[in-house]
Formats: structure tokens, C-alpha cells, sequence
């Protein structure tokens, strides 16, 4: 693997890291072509927008779960797939609570302020050998920026029932963050070689 | 059946085969293979009414990642597949996939037709300014001075600009996307198919295997900052001195989609089918 290649890596993960310090989702992508972010105007709305964030973070972890059982890392894709069903069972609590028969919006429906769902995985950052404790670094930083996305809108909304549901979801994710930051610590932390391929896939090499 | 019964529309995800795609993880294609699916529910398409169409490159593998109809053809002949497709059977919606090599360098005089004739397709090129499945040789949109191993010091040739040629030569509707917008690219998919004519989408999409940097792209993209307009002249001048950053539509003309002669003694498919039976 090249040398320009590792550096390049390893920076998107300390990257993921400093990002997870910082972020405040409705800020987090400089390029914000999917448009302004949309008022909500009501607590139905809201939970709308709650339904389309989960989805869509569970069908990018399925997708990443996906990408890495084909790559033969079976013990991220494990984990995504976790990720994935942990994600969809929260889409499928709040279609329930709200007694929905069909999903009231899709993520495309949906306008972010950024380019994605504040609670959606970056694709990017995905290498073929990470190992469990990046892709629990890629899921602090998601929850992490969802819980921040709640306590901004609860804190800019005018309307009692979006703020009502926007500090209870904020809590929710407060405690994912929790549970992610413990699972992190009984995870081995990856040595200084962990993208080192001894059949790298780079001809130049 | 009951023709009383409308059916639901399909799901992004009923679009989607069982074959699992195998481009590198965190390459920008499955992000692009999502807004396709995106696109064709959003329109309320059918999978048996589309044709996905490719040449040979990663991005080409996107056929057998739809359950719609795909033609995996030869490598820069995607659009003449097409082409034919769309005028044997202009009922089906064709949609090209393709990527800056087999677009732009073994295909490039394809595409330059294929523009000029604006039969009624929508053509999507996944850019990552390097040809991925070869391990990493420059391509016509790569930057002269990338160093490589593969090309110590760059190649120090200029790059292909495709949007401006896509205009020059009479496309009617030409767009740049992002594939870390997976919503956003979809939309632009969606208004191309339904835009007629031959419409160009191209979209940047990140190879981290070959150029990691490219991970960088979705703080570097931003919306175009002018509105689509239908001046050819007004559009060229725009993406003379575009820094290739810019997303949104950045042209949409009004010209009319080729339409082959019918009823002058032309042979239609179901003839040349009877003539081979004989």
C-alpha cells in the first residue's frame, strides 16, 4: 500500500475522531446542495423527519455491512449489520409510537441542511481492513451528530411539540453515545499497522 | 387481474438485484447506485421499463447491481448499445452508466455523437479522473501533474472537459452531481430522465482506493451559485471557468429528440427477426 495512501487513511480517521468532538449536524457538511434545512412545523413532522433519519441510517449500515461481507470482513460487517438492525428498530419504534401503517417520508424526501441525515454514515470512510473500533468511531460520530441535531432544534423551534419530542429524542441519542463510548472501551484499540496489506491491491506497489 | 387496482409505488429498494456489488468499500459508485434506484421510484418507474446500459470499467458494473433490464457491452460503446436500444424500443427508459475512462477515452467519440444526435437517453458518468479496475492509470479527466508510479511526475496533459464538450456538441441537458449527496444526485438523475433528449449527468465520484484524496471532495463541492439556464452561449461561458466543483443543472435546452423515420420502407426488429427465422 503506498505510503501517500496510509497517511491519507489514517488522517480520515483522525479526522472522525476530531469531527466527533465538534460536530453540530445541521453544520457538519461544508457543501449543502440537498438545500436549506426545512422548518419543521409541527410534532408530526418532526417525528416524520425522526422516521426518514433512522431509515436512512440503517440502510447505510446494511449497505457498509454488505460492502465488507464481500471484502471478507466478517467481523465489521457483523457489526454494521448490528448497527443496521439497532437503526431500523428505532424507525420501526417511532412508526409504532406515532401508529403509522406506511413510512410517512423517505430520506429523499427529506431536505437536510447538510448533504445526507444527520445520523448517516459517511461513505468514505470505509477502508477494506478497519477493524471494529473504526467502525464504532464511525457510529459515535453518527449519534453524536443526531443528538446534536436534536438539541439545536429544540433549541430554535417555536412550536411546544416539535421541542417536547426534539429533548426527548436528544436524550435518547445522549444515551447512544453513552453505550457506543462504553462499547469503544471494551474494544482493542487497532496497532499503528492496521491497513498494512501484504498483497496490497495497487499495481504501483 | 382488476385494471382497477393501481399498484403501490416500488421502493428504492425494490429496484436493487440480489447481487451485492464488489467495488471497494467506501468507493462513491454504491452511493451512485443508490441515487439510481432513488431516481426510478421517484418517477414511479417499473423495472421492466427501464434499460441499464454500460461499457467495462467499475462504474459499468451497475447493471447487475438493478433488477432492471442491463446490458453489459464493450468498453466505450455503451452509448452506441444504447442508442439502438432506445430507437428499436423508444418505450423503455435507457439510462447509460459509464466512467471517465470508458466515457471519455476509448468512448469519447461516442459520446461526442451521441450528443450530437440527442436521441432520447440519459447518460450517467461516474468521474474519479483515474481508471480503478486497470490499478490506477491516468485517465482523460486526471490532473497533469498527479504523480504516480504509473506516471512519474503526471502526464502534463491537459484535462478533458466534459461538460463544456457535452454542451458544444448539443446535448440538451447537462448536469454535474456529487456522490456523497445520494438525495441530491437522484434528483438530478430523475430531472434528466424526464428531461427529452440526450441528457448528461456527470458525477464526481470518489476512488479511495487510487485517490484517497478524493475523500476531500464533499468539503470542496458546493451548489452551482447560478440559476440552470437554456442559453447555450450563457452555459458555455460558465463552465469555461468552472472549477469542476460546481453541482446543480448547468444547462437545459428545449431541442427536440432524434426520431427515426417510420412507415418509409424501413425495416422494424420484428422484420429482421422473420428474415433470420427463414
Amino acid at each position: 500500500m503506498s505510503t501517500s495512501k496510509s497517511k491519507s487513511t489514517k488522517k480520515a480517521v483522525k479526522k472522525t475522531v476530531k469531527k466527533a468532538k465538534s460536530a453540530i449536524a445541521p453544520k457538519s457538511a461544508a457543501a449543502k446542495p440537498a438545500g436549506k434545512a426545512a422548518p419543521v412545523a409541527s410534532a408530526s413532522e418532526f417525528m416524520a423527519y425522526a422516521y426518514a433519519m433512522e431509515a436512512e441510517a440503517a440502510e447505510r449500515y446494511a449497505e457498509f455491512a454488505d460492502s465488507m461481507e464481500t471484502h471478507n470482513n466478517r467481523e465489521v460487517a457483523e457489526l454494521f449489520r448490528k448497527l443496521s438492525r439497532i437503526e431500523q428498530r428505532h424507525a420501526d419504534q417511532i412508526m409504532e409510537q406515532m401508529g403509522w401503517k406506511q413510512s410517512p417520508a423517505t430520506a429523499a424526501d427529506v431536505r437536510w441542511r447538510g448533504m445526507e441525515g444527520p445520523e448517516t454514515a459517511d461513505p468514505t470512510e470505509l477502508h477494506y481492513l478497519m477493524q471494529p473500533y473504526h467502525a464504532l468511531q464511525i457510529a459515535l460520530l453518527n449519534e453524536k451528530r443526531a443528538r446534536d441535531f436534536f438539541a439545536h432544534l429544540a433549541k430554535v423551534t417555536k412550536d411546544a411539540g416539535v421541542r417536547k419530542g426534539a429533548l426527548e429524542m436528544e436524550e435518547d441519542e445522549a444515551e447512544h453515545v453513552r453505550l457506543i463510548e462504553e462499547w469503544i472501551k471494551r474494544t482493542p484499540v487497532p496497532d499503528d499497522n492496521w491497513e498494512t496489506d501484504p498483497d496490497p491491491p495497487m499495481l504501483s506497489d | 387481474m382488476n385494471s382497477a387496482v393501481v399498484a403501490a409505488p416500488l421502493t428504492a429498494q425494490a429496484f436493487k438485484s440480489d447481487y451485492k456489488p464488489i467495488w471497494c468499500p467506501g468507493c462513491g459508485d454504491y452511493s451512485v447506485l443508490s441515487s439510481f434506484t432513488k431516481a426510478f421510484a421517484k418517477l414511479n418507474l417499473l423495472p421492466e421499463n427501464i434499460a441499464v446500459v454500460s461499457g467495462i470499467g467499475c462504474s459499468s458494473r451497475i447493471p447487475a447491481y438493478t433488477n432492471c433490464y442491463g446490458f453489459h457491452g464493450v468498453h466505450g460503446r455503451s452509448l452506441a448499445a444504447a442508442a439502438g436500444l432506445k430507437l428499436a424500443r423508444p418505450d423503455l427508459t435507457v439510462v447509460v452508466a459509464s466512467g471517465d475512462g470508458d466515457g471519455y477515452s476509448i468512448g469519447g467519440n461516442h459520446f461526442l455523437h451521441a450528443c450530437r444526435r440527442n436521441v432520447d437517453l440519459t447518460y450517467v458518468v461516474m468521474d474519479n479522473h483515474v481508471y480503478g479496475m486497470t490499478k490506477g492509470q491516468p485517465s482523460p479527466t486526471t490532473e497533469p501533474d498527479w504523480d504516480s508510479k504509473l506516471s512519474p511526475g503526471g502526464t502534463g496533459l491537459r484535462t478533458f472537459n466534459p461538460l463544456v464538450i457535452a454542451l458544444a456538441a448539443g446535448a440538451n441537458f447537462v448536469a454535474r452531481a456529487f456522490a456523497g449527496d445520494p438525495n441530491g444526485t437522484a434528483e438530478l438523475i430523475a430531472e434528466a430522465i424526464r428531461t427529452p433528449g440526450f441528457s448528461f449527468v456527470e458525477i464526481l465520484s470518489p476512488c479511495v482506493t487510487f485517490r484517497p484524496e478524493q475523500r476531500e471532495w464533499k468539503q470542496m463541492v458546493r451548489p452551482a451559485p447560478v440559476t440552470t439556464t437554456d442559453d447555450a452561449a450563457r452555459a458555455a461561458r460558465r463552465l469555461m471557468t468552472d472549477d469542476g466543483l460546481n453541482i446543480g443543472v448547468l444547462y437545459k435546452g428545449d431541442r427536440a429528440p432524434y426520431q427515426p423515420p417510420i412507415g418509409k420502407g424501413k425495416k422494424r426488429p420484428s422484420d429482421l427477426e422473420a428474415e433470420f427465422a427463414q
